[in-house]
C-alpha cells in the first residue's frame, strides 16, 4: 500500500504547571501531561483510519498535531511525502496546507455565528485563490452546498438557522472547498443524534468514493468506527496500544484493552450477553502508570508490565504493543457479531 | 414487566406548555404511561423529543415558563402534579430520587460529600447525625466507592466523573425511594465507566426493589436496562412496548428508521438507513401526525389526522398503519431538505 500520511514518534507534551512564583513559594514541582507519547501511524490513500480511545488518550491532540494547529514536541508527520515541520516558502506551506482540512465535532462552535454561510464556505476559497472571479467563487459555494445536500439558497442564511446536522453539512462543505485530498475529523458526529449522525456518516462515505479522499476519523464510539473505518488504531494514554484492519481488530482483538472496549459496546440485538464492567479509570497523563500504561488495570498483567515499557510489534497485518500478546501468555479470542435482523 | 398489580407511578394526558410572545408551545402532548414497581421504563428520543420534560415534570421541576397545562400525575395513587412547592419537596427525595446527566452541577461544590449525604438523609429520616453518617458511609460503600471511609470528607472535585455519577446515585438512593428518575444518567461518561454505572443502576434497583423511569437518547443503554420503552418524537409517544419487541420488530416508521440509523457490528461499509430531515421544530408541527413528513409509508390520513397509541404486535404504537383504516391514498415523501 502506498503511504500517503506517514506519523513517526510523534509526540507533544503540555505543560500545566503552577506559575513560576508558586512553584517556589510551595515548593512545587514542575507538572508535564504527556498527552501524545510515541504515535506511529501510516495512512494509504483512499483508506479511512480511525484513532479510538476514551477521553483524555490523546486522540484529538493528534488529530490537532496532524493538521498543524500544534506544533510537535517530538517526531514527525509527513504527507505526501513532504516533511510538515520543514520550513519552507510561504507558497509552498500553503499549497501543501489546502490539501488537508479539518472537520470538527461541535457545529455551533465551530462556525462563525456573524458570518452568512456563503461566505464561510467561501473562505477557504478566498484564501487559497481558487476562484478566477466572483462568478466563479458564487458558482464553486452553490456546488459544495449540492454536494452536502444543502440549497444554494442556504448560502445567504446564518448558522443559527440551521440545526446540528445541518451545520455539520457546512463544515464538510467549508472543508471540502480547498478541494482537499486528506481530511482529519474529529468526532464528527458525537454531538448529533443518531438519525442525524447516519446521515452524515452516509454523507462522508460519498464523498470518500466521489472525490478519493483519506479520512483520519477520530472518534469514541466503536460502532460509527466499525462502520466506516479501513483500518484502526486504539489509544490509551498517549500510545497506540494495537492497531489492525477493521475487521481483525473486532474479531480478533489482542491487546486487552482493546477486548476491553469492545466489551463495552452496547448489546442492541438483545443477545443476553452481559457487558463486562471493567474495574478503574484510566489513570492521569500527567504520572502514568511505568511499564505498560495499561497494567493496573490489566487482568494478564505480571511484573514485566509493571517495569518494561512494551514495543508495537508487528502482528496480523496489524501491530501490538503488548507484552502477554508477544510471550502467547494471552489466548487468542475469536469473537462473531451478528447481522442485524 | 407489566403485572396486575396497581401502577407506582401512572401519568394521563400530560401536556407541557411554554407560553411564548409568538404563542402557546406545545413541549409535551398528550403522554400517557405508567410504571409497575420495580419496574425499569426507558424513555429514549431525540434532542427536543420533550423525554427530559417529561422526567421534569413528574419530579416537579419544570422550569418556568413551563408548566402542566393538562392530564395528571399520581405516584402511588396520590395526584402530586397539583402539590404545593412544600409538599412537592417531601415527595422528592423521598418517594423519587432524581439523576441528572452531570454530576458535577448535581452536587454541591462547597460541602463534602459525606455532608451532602448527611444532610438529605436528615432531612427525610429520623437520624441522630451519628446514625446518619454510618448510613451515608454505607451507601457510598454500596455505590461500589473504593476507601469510601476517608472518601467520605471529600469535596466533589476529588472525584473523578465516574465517581461523582456514583455519589449522585447514592443521593438518589438515601430515602429508599419507590421510583427513581433518571435523566441520561451516562452520557457524561466514557464508555468503560458508563457500562460499570448501568451494571450498578440494575443492581441497585433489584436489590431495593426500585422502579426506574431511564430517559436517555442511547438506544444501547436502553436494550440493555429496561423492561419497556417509550420511543419519544415531536412531544409525543410514537411507540411503547416491552422492549425486546421494540428493538427487533419495531411497529412504528420512526422506530424502524432510528433502529436503522445505529451502526451496527457485523454489517459494514454499507449505507445506514437514514431519516431524511430532521425533527420539527416545536414551533412547525405539522398538522396530523408529526412524522408525516418524513415517513416513507405515509398516506393522505397521516396529514389530516393524528394517530393516538394503537395496539401494534406486542407493543402500542401512534401510527395509523396498525389502524383497520390504514393510511389512506399513499402520498410521496417531501424531499429532503426541501
Amino acid at each position: 500500500m502506498p503511504e500517503f500520511v506517514r506519523i513517526d514518534g510523534l509526540k507533544r507534551y503540555f505543560d500545566v504547571s503552577p506559575p513560576w512564583l508558586v512553584r517556589k513559594l510551595e515548593n512545587r514541582p514542575r507538572q508535564i501531561v504527556q498527552a501524545v507519547d510515541g504515535v506511529d501511524i501510516t495512512i494509504a490513500k483512499g483508506e479511512t483510519f480511525s484513532l479510538v480511545g476514551e477521553s483524555g488518550c490523546g486522540k484529538s491532540t493528534v488529530a490537532r498535531l496532524v493538521v498543524g494547529l500544534y506544533p510537535p514536541t517530538a517526531g514527525t508527520i509527513a504527507f505526501d511525502g513532504h516533511d510538515m515541520a520543514q520550513r519552507r516558502k510561504g507558497s509552498e506551506t500553503s499549497a501543501l496546507r489546502r490539501r488537508l482540512q479539518m472537520i470538527f465535532q461541535d457545529p455551533y462552535a465551530s462556525l462563525n455565528p456573524r458570518w452568512r454561510v456563503f461566505d464561510i464556505i467561501a473562505e477557504p476559497i478566498r484564501a487559497f485563490g481558487l476562484a478566477r472571479d466572483k462568478a466563479d467563487l458564487r458558482k464553486q459555494v452553490e456546488d459544495l452546498l449540492r454536494q452536502v445536500r444543502l440549497t444554494p439558497a442556504d448560502g445567504a442564511k446564518f448558522p443559527h438557522e440551521f440545526s446540528g446536522g445541518q451545520r455539520q453539512r457546512i463544515s464538510i462543505a467549508r472543508a471540502l472547498a480547498s478541494r482537499p485530498e486528506f481530511l482529519v475529523c474529529d468526532e464528527p458526529t458525537s454531538a448529533l443524534d443518531v438519525s442525524v449522525q447516519a446521515q452524515i456518516l452516509n454523507l462522508m462515505m460519498d464523498l470518500q468514493r466521489r472525490l478519493q479522499l483519506t479520512y483520519l476519523f477520530i472518534s469514541h464510539n466503536l460502532a460509527v468506527v466499525y462502520h466506516i473505518s479501513t483500518r484502526v488504531g486504539v489509544m490509551y494514554l498517549g500510545r497506540v496500544v494495537e492497531q489492525a484492519p477493521t475487521e481483525t481488530l473486532f474479531r480478533r482483538p489482542k491487546h486487552p484493552y482493546t477486548r476491553m472496549l469492545l466489551d463495552t459496546i452496547p448489546d442492541l440485538e438483545m443477545t443476553g450477553r452481559q457487558r463486562m464492567p471493567v474495574g478503574g479509570e484510566v489513570p492521569s497523563p500527567i504520572n502514568p502508570p511505568s511499564g505498560c500504561t495499561f497494567h493496573p488495570r490489566c487482568p494478564f498483567a505480571n511484573e514485566r508490565c509493571k517495569i518494561e515499557r512494551p514495543k508495537a510489534l508487528p502482528i496480523e497485518g496489524g501491530s501490538v504493543a503488548c507484552h502477554g500478546i508477544e510471550e502467547g501468555r494471552i489466548p487468542v479470542e475469536e469473537r462473531r457479531y451478528e447481522k442485524a435482523s | 414487566m407489566a403485572t396486575n398489580n396497581p401502577p407506582l407511578l401512572e401519568v394521563r394526558n400530560l401536556r407541557v406548555e411554554f407560553p411564548t410572545r409568538r404563542g402557546t408551545l406545545i413541549a409535551v402532548d398528550n403522554v400517557s404511561f405508567e410504571i409497575s414497581p420495580g419496574e425499569v421504563l426507558g424513555v429514549v428520543g431525540e434532542s427536543g423529543a420533550g423525554k427530559s420534560l417529561t422526567g421534569n415534570a413528574i419530579i416537579g421541576l419544570l422550569e418556568p415558563p413551563g408548566r402542566i397545562a393538562a392530564g395528571e400525575i399520581r405516584l402511588e395513587g396520590r395526584r402530586i402534579d397539583t402539590l404545593p412547592y412544600e409538599e412537592m419537596r417531601k415527595v422528592r427525595g423521598a418517594r423519587i430520587g432524581a439523576i441528572f446527566q452531570d454530576p458535577l452541577t448535581s452536587l454541591n461544590p462547597l460541602y463534602s460529600v459525606g455532608r451532602q449525604l448527611v444532610e438529605t438523609i436528615q432531612t427525610h429520616k429520623q437520624l441522630s447525625a451519628t446514625a446518619a453518617r454510618a448510613r451515608a458511609l454505607e451507601l457510598l460503600k454500596e455505590v461500589g466507592i473504593p476507601g469510601a471511609e476517608h472518601r467520605i470528607d471529600h469535596y466533589p472535585h476529588q472525584f473523578s466523573g465516574g465517581m461523582r455519577q456514583r455519589v449522585v446515585i447514592a443521593l438518589a438512593l438515601c430515602a429508599d425511594p419507590r421510583l427513581i428518575v433518571a435523566d441520561e444518567p451516562t452520557t457524561a461518561l466514557d464508555v468503560s465507566i458508563q457500562a460499570q454505572i448501568i451494571a450498578l443502576l440494575k443492581r441497585l434497583c433489584r436489590e431495593h426493589k426500585t422502579a426506574v423511569m431511564l430517559v436517555t437518547h442511547d438506544m444501547g443503554v436502553i436494550a440493555e436496562t429496561a423492561d419497556r420503552v417509550a420511543v419519544m418524537y415531536a412531544g409525543r409517544i410514537a411507540e411503547i412496548g416491552p422492549v425486546r419487541d421494540v428493538i427487533k420488530h419495531a411497529q412504528h416508521p420512526y422506530t424502524k428508521g432510528l433502529m436503522g440509523s445505529i451502526p451496527h457490528l457485523g454489517e459494514r461499509g454499507e449505507r445506514l438507513t437514514q431519516i431524511d430531515g430532521s425533527m420539527p421544530r416545536l414551533t412547525e408541527i405539522p398538522r396530523g401526525c408529526a412524522f408525516n413528513p418524513r415517513c416513507t409509508f405515509r398516506g393522505e390520513r397521516c396529514l389530516v389526522d393524528r394517530p393516538e397509541l394503537m395496539a401494534a404486535g406486542a407493543s402500542r404504537a401512534a401510527c395509523w398503519l396498525h389502524d383497520a383504516r390504514g393510511v389512506g391514498a399513499p402520498v410521496a415523501k417531501e424531499p429532503a431538505n426541501a
